[in-house]
């Protein structure tokens, strides 16, 4: 008896310790898990607050400065301010019902209000989106693609558009065309997205459509309907300063690693990828536009040299999460010299005033970009697109599906007909409303002046 | 007092500087002005646009100098912002009514 007591006295920490020992792994284990998820979060979303202050910087100073000094002395500021106001009237927009129209999960067209004045939209991650930052971190990097989009178009209307109709243009046109667009493409449940059940599949990495041909098309449309500036093809209309668009073409560029690095949504391997392809498809097509330029015109301009900055980054942006490095390079080549066509021949014979050509790289780039991912998207590079059993599928056509170069057209001509359609209505109701142009005397004066009360360059100061 | 105004190549400016210096002239008045004569301009491109560029880059230097002195500051600038090629500009010479000092009313030579 005293013998069992001793026993049990003795197994009974014994026990007490056996039961205790799992409970302590499993604790450090869902710590350690904890560790793991916060240090990715950590990593990714560092990434993605960097990316969003580089597609800001896109727009001003990269756009603004990019766009202002190819226009004429007394429309600088003016210029600017196309830019620049959108940083705060799309950021309002947003941030009030924008992001929800965009990424609520609602009809195949455009989202739903679940997000309304950002209505959950905080630390914790969406998982139909990125599972590992917080929202608020995609819906703000989110808010720099709508920001930069409707300023592309600004260089179509450049030195004659109403300030006010413009600012009533771009609301309008937010709703109607980017939103739409952008939940279509990226939005759950978005007609045209691979990755969500769309029900057209297309590969749009960082917005080839939602950006690019959407605002390229739509300022093809803004040019049409507002007709030429005065004196077009009779009066001198030089660029006032190549030095401000050197720097600003060379702020688009390193911000471009934002806007599509960023766009894999993480600091990974993927977001590596879309940097060095989008990288590599603007040296190629810097040397595209200038070969093409040097041969026609006998001499390689430094405007050349940017503009073919702009449109490879333009061509490889649906491009760059899905490609590799020679075929970006090919990519960005071919839209260089397709740009330099469509800004030269093509505009020329058509008589178009694109002011800055924002149809000729953004329009035209974009849609060849938009193409030729149908071509070259491999599962080399993104693995992204499994079937049900959780298999890897084959994307472009080097991977043997032909299919998909279909699905981009059928995607690109979506892009084209509501740009063409929501723009020209857009249009007609803010001519109706406040009037599109200024009056022949306020152009002649300039926008600066006209407009916003001041001057770009004041000589007595 | 002679006016000579002298229409020169932007890039024989510090010459032309420089040998007035040596001659004892400081006072000048130096702007940026676009013009030309018979040089002929060169043409640009701008994504596609073309421009014949007529009115070229000068400079415009003015000064006032007694009329004694004016032969030799004309010889000065002649000299010193010639090339030998079409484009190096033109000397005119004018008669001056008056000089005036701002500062203490000076009149005339003494103004200059």
């Amino acid at each position: 008896m005293p013998n069992r007591v001793v026993w049990v006295a003795l197994l009974a920490p014994a026990l007490a310790l056996a039961q205790s020992i799992p409970s302590a792994t499993e604790t450090r284990i869902s710590n350690l898990e904890a560790a793991v998820k916060s240090a990715q979060s950590a990593g990714d979303n560092s990434w993605m607050l960097v990316s969003a202050a580089l597609v800001l910087m896109m727009t001003g100073p990269g756009l603004a400065l990019f766009y202002g000094g190819l226009v004429r002395r007394k429309n600088v500021l003016g210029t600017m301010m196309h830019s620049f106001i959108l940083m705060a009237i799309v950021s309002v927009i947003w941030a009030i019902v924008g992001y929800s129209l965009a990424f609520g999960e609602g009809l195949p067209f455009i989202g739903d209000l679940r997000y309304l004045f950002l209505n959950n939209v905080g630390a914790a991650p969406n998982p139909d989106y990125a599972a590992t930052i917080p929202q608020q971190t995609f819906m703000i990097y989110q808010l720099m693609f709508a920001i930069i989009t409707p300023a592309l178009i600004s260089g179509a209307f450049a030195e004659r558009m109403k300030f006010s109709a413009m600012l009533l243009f771009t609301v309008l046109w937010l709703f109607i065309v980017y939103f739409p667009l952008a939940h279509m493409v990226w939005g759950k449940g978005g007609l045209l997205n691979a990755f969500s059940g769309g029900r057209i599949p297309c590969f749009d990495f960082a917005g080839g459509t939602v950006v690019h041909i959407s605002s390229g098309v739509s300022a093809l449309v803004c040019a049409l309907y507002l007709g030429k500036r005065q004196g077009y093809r009779s009066e001198p209309m030089k660029p006032h300063n190549l030095v401000l668009s050197v720097i600003g073409a060379c702020l688009l560029w390193v911000g471009w690693f934002g806007f599509n690095a960023g766009s894999a949504l993480a600091a990974s391997p993927l977001a590596t990828s879309a940097f060095v392809a989008t990288h590599f498809a603007t040296a190629a097509a810097v040397l595209g536009w200038l070969l093409v330029e040097w041969l026609r015109n006998g001499k390689p301009s430094v405007l050349g040299g940017i503009s073919g900055a702009v449109a490879g980054l333009v061509a490889i942006t649906p491009a760059s999460g899905f490609v590799q490095p020679f075929p970006a390079m090919l990519i960005g080549f071919i839209a260089g010299i397709v740009c330099f066509f469509m800004v030269t021949t093509i505009k020329s014979k058509f008589g178009y005033d694109d002011t800055l050509d924002a149809f000729g790289v953004h329009g035209a780039g974009g849609t060849v970009g938009a193409i030729l991912t149908g071509v070259f998207a491999t599962m080399a590079v993104n693995e992204g697109l499994k079937d049900s059993a959780g298999k890897t599928l084959p994307l472009g056509l080097i991977d043997g599906q032909p299919g998909q170069v279909l699905n981009q057209v059928i995607g690109v001509a979506i892009s084209w007909g509501l740009a063409i359609v929501g723009t020209l209505v857009i249009l007609k109701i803010c001519d109706v409303l406040v009037g599109v142009r200024v009056s022949s005397d306020q152009e002649m004066e300039g926008l600066d002046v006209s407009m916003h009360g001041e001057e770009g360059y004041n000589f007595e100061a | 007092m002679k006016k000579i105004e002298a229409i020169i190549q932007p890039h024989k400016l510090e010459d032309v500087k420089e040998a007035l210096k040596g001659i004892g002239i400081d006072g000048m008045t130096i702007s940026e002005v676009r013009g030309h004569g018979r040089q002929k301009g060169h043409k640009e491109v701008y994504r596609g646009m073309e421009y014949q560029v007529d009115l070229l880059p000068k400079v415009k230097l003015e000064m006032v100098v007694a009329d004694e002195r004016s032969a030799e500051v004309i010889q000065t600038v002649v000299r010193s912002a010639r090339t030998g090629k079409i484009g190096d500009g033109k000397v005119f010479v004018y008669d001056v009514a008056e000089a005036i000092r701002i500062r203490n009313d000076d009149r005339g030579d003494g103004a200059l």
